[in-house]
């Protein structure tokens, strides 16, 4: 079996799911939440493009490599290259081993890139960068990554480029989100109830009207989807009247906020972290 | 240390995970008694005196350090020297004391087993000017050093003022959120102060080494702060009442 057909395996609707997410290429905005973590779906489309024979890159941040690693098999593992900005990303100790230019540098470098074959790039996280870089320059970035395939008049084949950016949207304020959404054509957001998964998936197809789904899932260990029907409305959780909903909440506190150069003035963070479903 | 606390949580001092970030936050109540019990988690069966002898115990005590730092010239970089500073950038020098006080102490007694950074509390640090990022980058240093190069834990505490204007706050506390393994928070009753129940705890795993691990990803308690334990009880459930 080779490892398309591998790749292919398994149940249909889970291939939809994933083959939906990456289908389009450029930027797939996983947006997750403090309840509802969404590197477990990133690692999911990560052996999916792995398996798909695509040269899959983890610009590793926010943990370390081997907890990255951790629930691949080797054969997978053996397929990934790991760019450790983890152990130090701000280069205190001065030697600077990661990568000359830290991550923007190494994602500078990427859009550089002539290969054919296509790529898979998985920013973990896209959070860690947006908190320390300014937002015009990272959309800049991210935007000649993940359109190098796509640049008119270009004579050499580059393949496909797909960008997983991972995003806790706590952490930032609708400005710098609504301008990474923009830039994504593929939108994941994270939820859930009653300790079932979902994902609401916004897909933006050249030339057509966008196009939107929740779907209902799980992970399993090794990292492949398991598709669920989702919870019946007779099992919704009784809403505590003494907890305040997370929506409400963070729709009362979130504040206007505008593309400002500089990197604190940006980040204005909703507080949704309150885990404000009834229990 | 609160042996119903541990029931919860559902480890003991000789089967604690390690590599794990755990943070504790505290919202219209005290916090300080989870402190405690993590501090006398660690140090089970030893007293704070003694282990601050013999070099297992190093306390960097903030308050004192500041006046130190503030009226005293410093020859050598301090770990709270961005209080000199008048556009300090980062916390390297506090992590730089941190670093050097995990290195062994080669003093002939048996090694320590691994290490365990417990801060209280971070949010003193934004009081003092530092940036929610500068804070969240001196984290994530220590978790880098403590919990996955020594692969001890780390324990810290941030305070949630519940001011929606403290933009600051709310990064660091989300920013730690999603960093965390564990995230205890105490939060004071909406209805007021009660003789009974004390407050609530809401208590979520994040995280977990296989994705579908069979544990229930939150839960929450009420307690009660007696002399010298806490009881939980599920919500309603105070014995009080029953």
């Amino acid at each position: 079996m080779t490892p398309s057909e591998g790749a292919r395996a398994g149940t249909g609707r889970e291939l939809e799911m994933l083959d939906s997410l990456l289908a389009l290429g450029g930027l797939v905005l996983l947006r997750d939440s403090v309840e509802w973590e969404g590197r477990s779906l990133l690692k999911a489309l990560v052996k999916k493009s792995a398996l798909c024979g695509e040269q899959v890159h983890i610009l590793g941040c926010e943990v370390s490599e081997e907890e990255f690693r951790e629930g691949f098999d080797s054969d997978i593992n053996n397929r990934l290259v790991y760019h450790d900005f983890f152990r130090d990303p701000l280069n205190w100790s001065k030697t600077e081993e990661a990568f000359p230019g830290g991550p923007l540098g190494a994602l500078r470098a990427m859009c550089k890139r002539t290969d054919p074959v296509p790529v898979t790039i998985a920013l973990d996280s896209l959070s860690w960068l947006l908190l320390r870089l300014p937002c015009t320059t990272l959309c800049q970035v991210l935007h000649a990554v993940s359109h190098q395939d796509s640049c008119p008049g270009d004579s050499s084949s580059v393949g496909k480029v797909s960008v997983l950016g991972l995003l806790h949207e706590e952490l930032h304020g609708p400005g710098p989100v609504g301008a990474l959404s923009s830039l994504a054509q593929t939108e994941v957001t994270l939820g859930g109830t009653m300790g079932q998964a979902s994902a609401h998936i916004l897909c933006r197809r050249p030339r057509q009207r966008p196009t939107d789904q929740t779907q209902w899932f799980s992970i399993l260990p090794d990292f492949s989807l398991d598709l669920q029907e989702g919870p019946s409305v007779e099992s919704q959780p009784y809403s505590d009247p003494h907890i305040p909903p997370v929506s409400k909440n963070a729709k009362a506190r979130t504040r206007k906020c505008s593309l400002v150069s500089g990197h604190g003035r940006e980040n204005k963070s909703c507080r949704g972290w309150g885990w404000g479903q009834g229990f | 240390m609160f042996v119903e606390l541990n029931n919860l949580l559902n480890t003991a001092p000789d089967r604690a995970e390690q590599g794990k970030l755990t943070l504790l936050c505290d919202a219209k109540t005290d916090g300080s008694f989870l402190v405690h019990h993590f501090l006398s988690f660690y140090l089970k069966g030893v007293s704070l005196t003694m282990a601050r002898e013999r070099g297992q115990l190093v306390f960097l005590e903030g308050l004192k350090s500041a006046v130190d730092v503030v009226f005293q010239a410093q020859k050598e970089p301090h770990p709270l020297q961005f209080l000199r500073e008048a556009n300090a950038g980062n916390l390297k020098p506090l992590f730089e004391f941190v670093r050097e006080a995990l290195k062994p102490v080669d003093s002939g007694e048996a090694r320590w087993t691994y290490p365990v950074l417990l801060v209280d509390d971070l949010s003193v640090l934004l009081s003092l000017g530092m940036g929610a990022v500068a804070v969240l980058d001196f984290i994530h240093y220590c978790r880098a050093t403590v919990c996955w190069e020594l692969k001890g834990n780390m324990v810290v505490l941030v305070h949630d003022s519940g001011d929606a204007e403290d933009e600051e706050n709310d990064i660091l506390l989300n920013g730690l959120s999603h960093q965390s393994h564990l995230i205890l928070r105490a939060e004071g009753l909406a209805t007021g102060f009660c003789r009974d129940v004390h407050g609530q705890l809401r208590i979520l795993w994040r995280r977990p080494s296989q994705p579908a691990v069979h544990r229930d990803q939150s839960f929450t308690y009420q307690y009660k702060i007696q002399d010298k334990s806490v009881s939980f009880f599920a919500k309603g459930m105070s014995p009080a009442v029953l």
